[in-house]
Protein backbone atom coordinates (compact mmCIF):
# COMPACT_ATOMS: atom_id res chain seq x y z
CA UNK A 1 0.00 0.00 0.00
CA UNK A 2 1.23 3.83 -0.29
CA UNK A 3 0.40 6.38 1.23
CA UNK A 4 -0.21 9.81 -0.29
CA UNK A 5 -0.32 13.37 2.01
CA UNK A 6 -1.40 16.58 0.39
CA UNK A 7 0.44 18.65 2.47
CA UNK A 8 -0.70 22.19 1.03
CA UNK A 9 -4.61 21.06 2.26
CA UNK A 10 -3.69 19.92 5.70
CA UNK A 11 -5.16 21.85 8.47
CA UNK A 12 -2.98 20.66 11.21
CA UNK A 13 -5.43 18.95 12.99
CA UNK A 14 -3.89 15.89 14.38
CA UNK A 15 -6.20 13.35 13.71
CA UNK A 16 -4.58 10.96 11.45
CA UNK A 17 -1.57 10.91 14.45
CA UNK A 18 -4.57 9.87 16.86
CA UNK A 19 -5.67 7.14 13.79
CA UNK A 20 -2.16 6.17 12.87
CA UNK A 21 0.42 7.20 15.06
CA UNK A 22 3.05 5.06 13.48
CA UNK A 23 2.50 6.38 9.79
CA UNK A 24 1.87 10.24 10.46
CA UNK A 25 3.17 12.56 12.88
CA UNK A 26 3.18 16.53 13.27
CA UNK A 27 5.40 19.29 12.69
CA UNK A 28 6.12 21.08 16.30
CA UNK A 29 5.90 24.68 14.83
CA UNK A 30 2.72 25.02 13.03
CA UNK A 31 1.71 20.98 13.33
CA UNK A 32 1.29 20.16 9.79
CA UNK A 33 1.35 16.43 9.53
CA UNK A 34 4.39 14.15 8.65
CA UNK A 35 4.68 11.87 7.06
CA UNK A 36 6.83 9.20 8.36
CA UNK A 37 6.42 6.01 6.14
CA UNK A 38 5.30 5.82 2.33
CA UNK A 39 4.79 2.21 2.22
CA UNK A 40 4.00 1.07 5.79
CA UNK A 41 3.41 -2.59 6.20
CA UNK A 42 -0.64 -4.23 5.82
CA UNK A 43 -0.98 -4.35 9.77
CA UNK A 44 -1.00 -0.52 9.71
CA UNK A 45 -3.80 -0.72 7.02
CA UNK A 46 -6.63 -0.35 9.08
CA UNK A 47 -5.14 2.58 10.87
CA UNK A 48 -4.13 4.34 7.60
CA UNK A 49 -7.88 3.71 6.33
CA UNK A 50 -8.91 5.45 10.10
CA UNK A 51 -6.80 8.05 8.96
CA UNK A 52 -7.75 8.56 5.72
CA UNK A 53 -11.75 8.73 7.02
CA UNK A 54 -11.40 11.05 9.49
CA UNK A 55 -9.07 13.69 7.75
CA UNK A 56 -10.98 16.72 8.12
CA UNK A 57 -9.07 18.28 4.84
CA UNK A 58 -9.13 15.14 2.80
CA UNK A 59 -5.56 15.19 2.89
CA UNK A 60 -4.62 11.84 2.74
CA UNK A 61 -4.96 9.21 0.02
CA UNK A 62 -4.63 5.93 0.65
CA UNK A 63 -3.70 3.98 -2.78
CA UNK A 64 -3.90 -0.07 -2.39
CA UNK A 65 -2.00 -2.55 -4.25
CA UNK B 1 -29.67 4.62 1.95
CA UNK B 2 -28.12 8.08 3.00
CA UNK B 3 -29.53 11.37 2.45
CA UNK B 4 -27.04 14.33 2.39
CA UNK B 5 -24.11 14.03 0.21
CA UNK B 6 -21.49 16.03 1.82
CA UNK B 7 -18.76 15.04 4.97
CA UNK B 8 -21.47 13.29 6.84
CA UNK B 9 -22.74 11.39 4.65
CA UNK B 10 -19.63 10.68 2.62
CA UNK B 11 -18.11 9.15 5.46
CA UNK B 12 -21.04 7.10 6.36
CA UNK B 13 -21.25 5.39 2.90
CA UNK B 14 -17.45 5.43 2.59
CA UNK B 15 -17.98 2.98 6.31
CA UNK B 16 -20.55 1.02 5.11
CA UNK B 17 -18.97 -0.44 2.17
CA UNK B 18 -15.50 -0.50 4.58
CA UNK B 19 -17.53 -3.01 6.98
CA UNK B 20 -18.43 -4.97 4.41
CA UNK B 21 -21.92 -3.82 3.94
CA UNK B 22 -22.09 -5.12 -0.15
CA UNK B 23 -25.85 -4.51 -1.03
CA UNK B 24 -27.61 -1.40 -3.24
CA UNK B 25 -25.89 1.67 -1.19
CA UNK B 26 -28.08 5.41 -2.74
CA UNK B 27 -26.50 8.56 -1.67
CA UNK B 28 -28.74 11.59 -2.24
CA UNK B 29 -27.49 15.32 -2.38
CA UNK B 30 -29.46 18.00 -3.51
CA UNK B 31 -26.64 19.83 -4.73
CA UNK B 32 -25.09 19.29 -8.31
CA UNK B 33 -21.77 18.68 -7.04
CA UNK B 34 -19.72 15.52 -6.10
CA UNK B 35 -19.00 15.84 -2.76
CA UNK B 36 -17.06 18.27 -1.60
CA UNK B 37 -15.53 20.64 1.48
CA UNK B 38 -16.87 23.39 3.02
CA UNK B 39 -13.73 24.37 5.51
CA UNK B 40 -12.10 26.23 2.65
CA UNK B 41 -15.01 28.33 1.27
CA UNK B 42 -14.45 30.67 3.89
CA UNK B 43 -10.39 30.71 3.56
CA UNK B 44 -8.96 29.36 0.46
CA UNK B 45 -11.57 29.28 -2.17
CA UNK B 46 -12.78 32.69 -0.86
CA UNK B 47 -9.38 34.24 -0.87
CA UNK B 48 -9.01 33.12 -4.91
CA UNK B 49 -5.87 30.72 -3.63
CA UNK B 50 -7.56 27.72 -4.54
CA UNK B 51 -9.54 26.41 -7.66
CA UNK B 52 -12.33 24.84 -6.92
CA UNK B 53 -10.52 21.31 -8.50
CA UNK B 54 -8.86 21.15 -4.52
CA UNK B 55 -12.70 20.92 -3.40
CA UNK B 56 -13.73 17.36 -4.06
CA UNK B 57 -13.78 15.24 -1.16
CA UNK B 58 -12.65 12.42 -2.93
CA UNK B 59 -11.12 11.74 -6.28
CA UNK B 60 -13.29 10.42 -8.98
CA UNK B 61 -11.79 7.01 -9.25
CA UNK B 62 -12.32 6.89 -5.17
CA UNK B 63 -15.74 7.80 -5.33
CA UNK B 64 -16.52 5.58 -8.40
CA UNK B 65 -14.93 2.46 -6.48
CA UNK B 66 -17.99 2.74 -3.48
CA UNK B 67 -20.27 1.23 -6.29
CA UNK B 68 -22.47 3.99 -5.49
CA UNK B 69 -25.90 4.67 -6.34
CA UNK B 70 -25.15 8.28 -6.74
CA UNK B 71 -28.43 10.74 -7.26
CA UNK B 72 -27.02 14.15 -7.28
CA UNK B 73 -29.07 17.63 -7.68
CA UNK B 74 -32.21 16.30 -6.27
CA UNK B 75 -33.80 16.86 -2.75
CA UNK B 76 -35.30 14.16 -0.21
CA UNK B 77 -38.30 15.67 0.52
CA UNK B 78 -40.14 13.33 2.69
CA UNK B 79 -39.88 10.13 4.75
CA UNK B 80 -42.49 6.94 5.44
CA UNK B 81 -41.59 5.83 8.47
CA UNK B 82 -43.83 2.63 8.29
CA UNK B 83 -43.11 1.38 4.53
CA UNK B 84 -39.59 2.07 5.14
CA UNK B 85 -39.07 4.83 1.78
CA UNK B 86 -37.96 7.75 1.02
CA UNK B 87 -39.82 10.39 -1.28
CA UNK B 88 -37.27 12.39 -3.85
CA UNK B 89 -38.76 15.93 -5.21
CA UNK B 90 -39.41 14.29 -8.50
CA UNK B 91 -42.14 12.10 -7.11
CA UNK B 92 -40.55 9.06 -6.64
CA UNK B 93 -40.25 7.02 -3.85
CA UNK B 94 -36.98 5.08 -2.63
CA UNK B 95 -37.42 1.79 -0.28
CA UNK B 96 -34.60 1.30 2.24
CA UNK B 97 -33.36 -1.16 4.83
CA UNK B 98 -31.43 1.39 6.62
CA UNK B 99 -31.50 5.20 6.29
CA UNK B 100 -28.59 7.65 7.71
CA UNK B 101 -29.93 10.89 8.09
CA UNK B 102 -26.77 13.84 6.98
CA UNK B 103 -28.60 16.53 5.65
CA UNK B 104 -26.75 19.12 7.38
CA UNK B 105 -27.76 22.62 7.98
CA UNK B 106 -28.71 25.95 5.83
CA UNK B 107 -28.04 29.63 6.35
CA UNK B 108 -30.47 31.80 8.74
CA UNK B 109 -31.40 34.71 7.22
CA UNK B 110 -32.92 37.79 7.95
CA UNK B 111 -35.79 40.28 6.73
CA UNK B 112 -35.34 41.52 3.30
CA UNK B 113 -31.70 39.19 2.37
CA UNK B 114 -32.69 38.66 -0.88
CA UNK B 115 -29.39 40.21 -2.54
CA UNK B 116 -27.40 39.50 0.27
CA UNK B 117 -25.26 36.86 0.52
CA UNK B 118 -24.96 33.92 2.59
CA UNK B 119 -21.96 31.24 2.70
CA UNK B 120 -22.57 27.86 3.04
CA UNK B 121 -22.02 26.12 -0.50
CA UNK B 122 -19.51 26.48 -2.87
CA UNK B 123 -22.09 28.53 -4.93
CA UNK B 124 -22.41 30.73 -2.35
CA UNK B 125 -18.71 31.16 -2.10
CA UNK B 126 -18.01 31.57 -5.91
CA UNK B 127 -20.75 34.62 -6.09
CA UNK B 128 -19.34 36.25 -3.11
CA UNK B 129 -15.75 36.00 -4.44
CA UNK B 130 -16.84 37.45 -7.66
CA UNK B 131 -18.03 40.62 -5.76
CA UNK B 132 -15.14 41.15 -3.30
CA UNK B 133 -13.34 43.86 -5.62
CA UNK B 134 -10.55 46.09 -3.91
CA UNK B 135 -12.23 49.31 -1.98
CA UNK B 136 -15.72 47.76 -2.05
CA UNK B 137 -17.51 47.98 0.99
CA UNK B 138 -18.50 44.74 2.23
CA UNK B 139 -20.92 44.37 5.78
CA UNK B 140 -20.46 41.06 7.73
CA UNK B 141 -23.60 40.60 9.67
CA UNK B 142 -22.64 38.41 12.34
CA UNK B 143 -19.28 38.25 14.11
CA UNK B 144 -18.74 34.45 14.33
CA UNK B 145 -16.18 31.92 13.24
CA UNK B 146 -17.82 32.03 10.22
CA UNK B 147 -18.24 35.89 9.29
CA UNK B 148 -14.44 36.64 11.53
CA UNK B 149 -13.17 34.15 8.28
CA UNK B 150 -14.76 36.17 5.99
CA UNK B 151 -14.08 39.34 7.62
CA UNK B 152 -10.13 38.62 7.71
CA UNK B 153 -10.09 37.37 3.28
CA UNK B 154 -11.69 40.20 2.43
CA UNK B 155 -9.82 42.32 4.19
CA UNK B 156 -6.84 40.47 2.73
CA UNK B 157 -8.34 41.15 -0.87
CA UNK B 158 -8.27 44.91 0.20
CA UNK B 159 -12.27 45.36 0.91
CA UNK B 160 -13.51 47.74 3.15
CA UNK B 161 -15.04 45.41 6.47
CA UNK B 162 -17.53 46.39 8.99
CA UNK B 163 -18.42 43.60 10.72
CA UNK B 164 -22.00 43.52 12.93
CA UNK B 165 -22.21 41.84 16.20
CA UNK B 166 -25.03 41.88 18.47
CA UNK B 167 -23.09 40.35 21.47
CA UNK B 168 -20.95 42.64 23.35
CA UNK B 169 -17.74 40.70 22.64
CA UNK B 170 -18.51 38.18 19.81
CA UNK B 171 -17.95 34.88 20.47
CA UNK B 172 -18.01 35.50 24.35
CA UNK B 173 -20.84 32.88 24.98
CA UNK B 174 -19.07 30.23 23.46
CA UNK B 175 -15.12 31.23 24.63
CA UNK B 176 -15.63 33.74 27.50
CA UNK B 177 -14.98 37.22 27.66
CA UNK B 178 -11.59 37.71 27.62
CA UNK B 179 -10.67 35.07 24.91
CA UNK B 180 -13.43 36.87 23.05
CA UNK B 181 -11.83 39.85 23.31
CA UNK B 182 -8.32 38.83 21.95
CA UNK B 183 -9.75 36.90 18.99
CA UNK B 184 -11.93 40.14 18.07
CA UNK B 185 -8.62 42.43 18.66
CA UNK B 186 -6.57 41.14 15.44
CA UNK B 187 -9.39 42.57 13.11
CA UNK B 188 -9.79 45.77 15.43
CA UNK B 189 -5.63 45.76 14.81
CA UNK B 190 -6.34 45.71 10.63
CA UNK B 191 -8.70 48.47 10.69
CA UNK B 192 -11.87 46.25 10.10
CA UNK B 193 -14.48 48.42 11.71
CA UNK B 194 -16.64 46.47 14.60
CA UNK B 195 -19.19 47.37 15.49
CA UNK B 196 -20.10 45.30 19.06
CA UNK B 197 -24.31 45.34 20.28
CA UNK B 198 -26.07 46.11 17.13
CA UNK B 199 -29.22 43.97 16.00
CA UNK B 200 -29.43 44.26 12.25
CA UNK B 201 -33.42 44.38 11.69
CA UNK B 202 -32.68 44.07 7.59
CA UNK B 203 -31.24 43.93 4.69
CA UNK B 204 -31.80 46.94 2.70
CA UNK B 205 -30.85 47.74 -1.04
CA UNK B 206 -28.47 50.52 0.86
CA UNK B 207 -26.98 48.15 2.90
CA UNK B 208 -28.34 46.95 6.64
CA UNK B 209 -30.72 49.07 8.65
CA UNK B 210 -30.12 48.45 12.24
CA UNK B 211 -32.83 47.96 15.15
CA UNK B 212 -32.18 51.31 16.04
CA UNK B 213 -32.80 52.88 12.58
CA UNK B 214 -29.11 53.80 11.22
CA UNK B 215 -28.23 52.64 8.14
CA UNK B 216 -24.91 50.93 7.35
CA UNK B 217 -24.24 51.32 3.38
CA UNK B 218 -22.43 48.82 2.24
CA UNK B 219 -21.85 47.18 -2.02
CA UNK B 220 -22.42 43.71 -0.30
CA UNK B 221 -23.91 42.59 2.37
CA UNK B 222 -23.02 38.86 4.35
CA UNK B 223 -25.39 37.24 6.33
CA UNK B 224 -23.65 35.17 9.19
CA UNK B 225 -26.07 34.73 11.80
CA UNK B 226 -25.80 31.04 12.44
CA UNK B 227 -28.25 27.78 10.86
CA UNK B 228 -31.04 25.80 10.98
CA UNK B 229 -30.91 21.99 10.92
CA UNK B 230 -31.82 20.57 7.66
CA UNK B 231 -34.78 18.63 8.79
CA UNK B 232 -37.78 20.23 7.29
CA UNK B 233 -38.14 17.05 4.41
CA UNK B 234 -38.77 15.52 7.70
CA UNK B 235 -41.37 17.36 9.35
CA UNK B 236 -44.28 14.70 9.00
CA UNK B 237 -42.12 11.62 9.39
CA UNK B 238 -42.78 11.21 13.11
CA UNK B 239 -39.03 11.45 14.04
CA UNK B 240 -38.36 14.10 16.76
CA UNK B 241 -37.17 17.08 15.61
CA UNK B 242 -35.79 19.99 18.27
CA UNK B 243 -32.75 21.69 17.44
CA UNK B 244 -32.03 18.98 14.95
CA UNK B 245 -32.78 15.24 14.39
CA UNK B 246 -33.24 14.07 17.48
CA UNK B 247 -31.30 10.74 18.53
CA UNK B 248 -29.98 8.40 20.77
CA UNK B 249 -26.62 8.06 22.09
CA UNK B 250 -26.42 5.18 19.54
CA UNK B 251 -27.38 8.14 16.83
CA UNK B 252 -30.38 6.36 16.25
CA UNK B 253 -33.27 8.27 15.82
CA UNK B 254 -35.81 5.32 15.05
CA UNK B 255 -35.55 1.81 14.45
CA UNK B 256 -32.97 1.74 11.24
CA UNK B 257 -32.73 5.55 11.25
CA UNK B 258 -29.68 7.31 12.24
CA UNK B 259 -28.19 10.65 11.79
CA UNK B 260 -24.53 12.09 11.85
CA UNK B 261 -23.09 15.75 11.04
CA UNK B 262 -24.55 19.32 11.71
CA UNK B 263 -28.27 17.86 11.85
CA UNK B 264 -27.96 15.09 14.42
CA UNK B 265 -28.49 16.45 17.80
CA UNK B 266 -27.43 13.22 20.01
CA UNK B 267 -26.95 12.21 23.64
CA UNK B 268 -23.04 12.52 23.84
CA UNK B 269 -22.26 9.87 26.73
CA UNK B 270 -18.58 11.48 27.45
CA UNK B 271 -20.11 14.67 28.74
CA UNK B 272 -23.54 13.34 29.83
CA UNK B 273 -25.74 15.95 27.73
CA UNK B 274 -27.33 16.45 24.46
CA UNK B 275 -25.74 18.05 21.79
CA UNK B 276 -25.84 19.00 17.98
CA UNK B 277 -22.05 20.05 16.79
CA UNK B 278 -21.27 21.95 13.33
CA UNK B 279 -17.47 20.66 13.11
CA UNK B 280 -16.21 19.51 10.30
CA UNK B 281 -14.25 16.41 12.40
CA UNK B 282 -17.67 15.77 14.03
CA UNK B 283 -19.13 15.24 10.34
CA UNK B 284 -16.71 12.66 9.56
CA UNK B 285 -16.44 10.88 12.92
CA UNK B 286 -20.26 10.69 13.37
CA UNK B 287 -20.80 9.82 9.78
CA UNK B 288 -18.75 6.71 10.93
CA UNK B 289 -19.99 5.55 14.06
CA UNK B 290 -23.79 6.46 12.77
CA UNK B 291 -22.93 3.44 9.66
CA UNK B 292 -21.22 0.95 12.22
CA UNK B 293 -24.11 1.12 14.08
CA UNK B 294 -26.54 0.95 11.73
CA UNK B 295 -24.48 -2.89 10.72
CA UNK B 296 -23.52 -3.34 13.97
CA UNK B 297 -26.24 -6.54 16.14
CA UNK B 298 -28.12 -4.56 18.58
CA UNK B 299 -26.34 -5.89 21.48
CA UNK B 300 -22.27 -4.85 19.41
CA UNK B 301 -23.72 -0.96 18.96
CA UNK B 302 -21.19 1.23 20.84
CA UNK B 303 -22.59 4.88 22.09
CA UNK B 304 -20.74 7.78 19.77
CA UNK B 305 -18.87 9.54 23.01
CA UNK B 306 -16.55 12.04 21.30
CA UNK B 307 -14.51 14.98 22.15
CA UNK B 308 -15.42 17.46 19.75
CA UNK B 309 -13.05 18.99 17.84
CA UNK B 310 -12.72 22.77 15.95
CA UNK B 311 -10.48 24.91 14.45
CA UNK B 312 -11.00 28.11 12.63
CA UNK B 313 -7.85 30.15 10.31
CA UNK B 314 -7.98 34.14 10.81
CA UNK B 315 -5.29 35.97 9.28
CA UNK B 316 -2.53 34.59 10.89
CA UNK B 317 -3.94 33.00 14.06
CA UNK B 318 -5.10 29.36 13.92
CA UNK B 319 -7.56 29.06 16.53
CA UNK B 320 -7.95 25.26 18.13
CA UNK B 321 -10.85 24.12 20.13
CA UNK B 322 -11.37 20.48 21.58
CA UNK B 323 -14.25 19.44 23.85
CA UNK B 324 -17.53 21.39 24.99
CA UNK B 325 -16.79 25.22 25.64
CA UNK B 326 -20.60 26.87 25.54
CA UNK B 327 -21.72 26.75 29.02
CA UNK B 328 -18.90 26.65 30.61
CA UNK B 329 -18.66 27.69 34.49
CA UNK B 330 -14.78 29.69 34.30
CA UNK B 331 -11.98 30.03 31.58
CA UNK B 332 -8.31 29.53 32.82
CA UNK B 333 -5.31 30.58 30.53
CA UNK B 334 -3.05 27.62 31.48
CA UNK B 335 -0.69 28.00 28.88
CA UNK B 336 1.17 30.96 27.11
CA UNK B 337 -0.16 34.30 27.66
CA UNK B 338 -3.49 35.90 25.97
CA UNK B 339 -1.90 38.40 25.36
CA UNK B 340 0.76 37.54 22.86
CA UNK B 341 -1.89 35.26 21.50
CA UNK B 342 -0.12 32.10 22.06
CA UNK B 343 -1.98 30.41 24.53
CA UNK B 344 -3.95 27.63 26.06
CA UNK B 345 -7.43 28.73 27.86
CA UNK B 346 -9.38 25.63 30.07
CA UNK B 347 -12.81 25.88 30.08
CA UNK B 348 -14.38 24.55 33.47
CA UNK B 349 -18.24 23.18 33.45
CA UNK B 350 -18.97 22.20 37.25
CA UNK B 351 -16.21 19.81 38.45
CA UNK B 352 -14.80 18.95 35.41
CA UNK B 353 -12.48 20.11 32.66
CA UNK B 354 -14.65 19.74 29.64
CA UNK B 355 -12.73 22.39 26.95
CA UNK B 356 -9.47 23.49 25.94
CA UNK B 357 -9.11 26.40 23.33
CA UNK B 358 -5.14 27.03 21.86
CA UNK B 359 -3.61 29.74 19.72
CA UNK B 360 -0.71 29.30 17.85
CA UNK B 361 0.84 26.13 20.55
CA UNK B 362 2.09 23.38 19.41
CA UNK B 363 0.27 20.33 18.74
CA UNK B 364 1.81 18.47 20.68
CA UNK B 365 0.96 20.48 23.93
CA UNK B 366 -2.47 20.70 22.62
CA UNK B 367 -3.63 16.53 22.59
CA UNK B 368 -2.06 16.09 25.98
CA UNK B 369 -5.37 18.67 27.14
CA UNK B 370 -7.27 16.71 24.97
CA UNK B 371 -6.51 13.17 26.23
CA UNK B 372 -7.32 14.97 29.71
CA UNK B 373 -10.87 15.39 28.52
CA UNK B 374 -11.34 12.59 26.87
CA UNK B 375 -10.40 10.49 30.35
CA UNK B 376 -13.25 12.95 32.34
CA UNK B 377 -10.58 14.71 34.21
CA UNK B 378 -11.63 16.35 36.89
CA UNK B 379 -10.88 20.46 37.09
CA UNK B 380 -8.69 20.25 40.62
CA UNK B 381 -6.46 17.46 39.02
CA UNK B 382 -6.31 18.52 35.86
CA UNK B 383 -5.80 22.24 35.95
CA UNK B 384 -3.10 23.27 38.36
CA UNK B 385 -3.65 26.00 40.43
CA UNK B 386 -1.79 28.99 39.51
CA UNK B 387 -3.54 29.74 36.09
CA UNK B 388 -4.83 32.99 35.49
CA UNK B 389 -8.70 33.48 35.42
CA UNK B 390 -10.15 34.75 32.80
CA UNK B 391 -13.74 35.55 32.93
C1 LIG C 1 -17.86 28.30 4.97
C2 LIG C 1 -17.71 27.26 6.04
C3 LIG C 1 -16.53 27.18 6.77
C4 LIG C 1 -16.36 26.21 7.76
N1 LIG C 1 -15.19 26.15 8.44
C5 LIG C 1 -15.01 25.21 9.39
C6 LIG C 1 -13.78 25.12 10.11
O1 LIG C 1 -12.84 25.90 9.90
N2 LIG C 1 -13.65 24.14 11.05
C7 LIG C 1 -14.66 23.26 11.32
O2 LIG C 1 -14.49 22.39 12.18
N3 LIG C 1 -15.84 23.32 10.66
C8 LIG C 1 -16.03 24.28 9.70
N4 LIG C 1 -17.23 24.35 9.03
C9 LIG C 1 -18.30 23.39 9.36
C10 LIG C 1 -18.22 22.10 8.53
O3 LIG C 1 -18.03 22.38 7.19
C11 LIG C 1 -19.49 21.31 8.73
O4 LIG C 1 -19.53 20.90 10.08
C12 LIG C 1 -19.60 20.10 7.83
O5 LIG C 1 -19.64 20.47 6.49
C13 LIG C 1 -20.84 19.31 8.17
O6 LIG C 1 -21.01 18.27 7.29
P1 LIG C 1 -22.41 17.58 7.09
O7 LIG C 1 -22.18 16.52 6.06
O8 LIG C 1 -22.99 17.21 8.39
O9 LIG C 1 -23.40 18.70 6.55
P2 LIG C 1 -23.32 19.63 5.19
O10 LIG C 1 -21.90 19.80 4.87
O11 LIG C 1 -24.17 20.76 5.50
O12 LIG C 1 -23.97 18.68 4.13
C14 LIG C 1 -25.33 18.40 4.04
C15 LIG C 1 -25.67 18.12 2.61
O13 LIG C 1 -27.01 17.66 2.52
C16 LIG C 1 -27.69 18.38 1.51
N5 LIG C 1 -29.13 18.36 1.80
C17 LIG C 1 -29.80 19.11 2.71
N6 LIG C 1 -31.12 18.81 2.70
C18 LIG C 1 -31.28 17.86 1.76
C19 LIG C 1 -32.42 17.13 1.28
N7 LIG C 1 -33.65 17.33 1.77
N8 LIG C 1 -32.24 16.21 0.29
C20 LIG C 1 -30.99 15.98 -0.22
N9 LIG C 1 -29.88 16.65 0.21
C21 LIG C 1 -30.03 17.56 1.18
C22 LIG C 1 -27.07 19.74 1.56
O14 LIG C 1 -27.28 20.47 0.37
C23 LIG C 1 -25.60 19.38 1.75
O15 LIG C 1 -24.97 19.10 0.54
C24 LIG C 1 -17.42 25.31 8.03
C25 LIG C 1 -18.62 25.41 7.32
C26 LIG C 1 -18.77 26.38 6.33
C27 LIG C 1 -20.07 26.47 5.58
S1 LIG D 1 -5.70 14.59 9.85
FE1 LIG D 1 -5.44 15.66 7.91
S2 LIG D 1 -5.58 17.82 8.43
FE2 LIG D 1 -5.25 16.74 10.34
S3 LIG D 1 -3.02 16.78 10.64
FE3 LIG D 1 -3.51 14.88 9.58
S4 LIG D 1 -3.31 15.37 7.40
FE4 LIG D 1 -3.40 17.31 8.50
Amino acid sequence: MRVELDVPKCVASGQCVMAAPDVFDQRDDDGVAILLQEHPGEELLDDVREAVAVCPAAAIRLVER
Amino acid sequence: MVVGASAAGLAAAETLRREGFDGTLTLVGDEPHAPYDRPPLSKQVLSGEWTTRQLPLRPCADLDALGLDLRLGIAATGLDLADRTVRLADGSRLPYDGLIVTTGVRPRRLPGDGGAHVLRTLDDALALREKLTPGCRLVVVGAGFLGAEAAAVAWRLGVHVTLLEPAPVPLAHAVGTEVGRVLCQVHLDRGVELRTGVTVAEVTEEGVRLADGEVVEADEVLVAVGSLPGTEWLADSGLTVGDGLVCDEYCEAAPGVYAAGDVARWHNPLFGTSMRIEHRTNAAEQGMAAARNLLAAPDARKPFAPVPYFWSDQYDLRIQAYGCLRGHDEVTVVEGDLGERRFVAAYRTGERLTGVLAVGMPPKAVRAWRRAIAGGAAWREAVPAGGTEAA
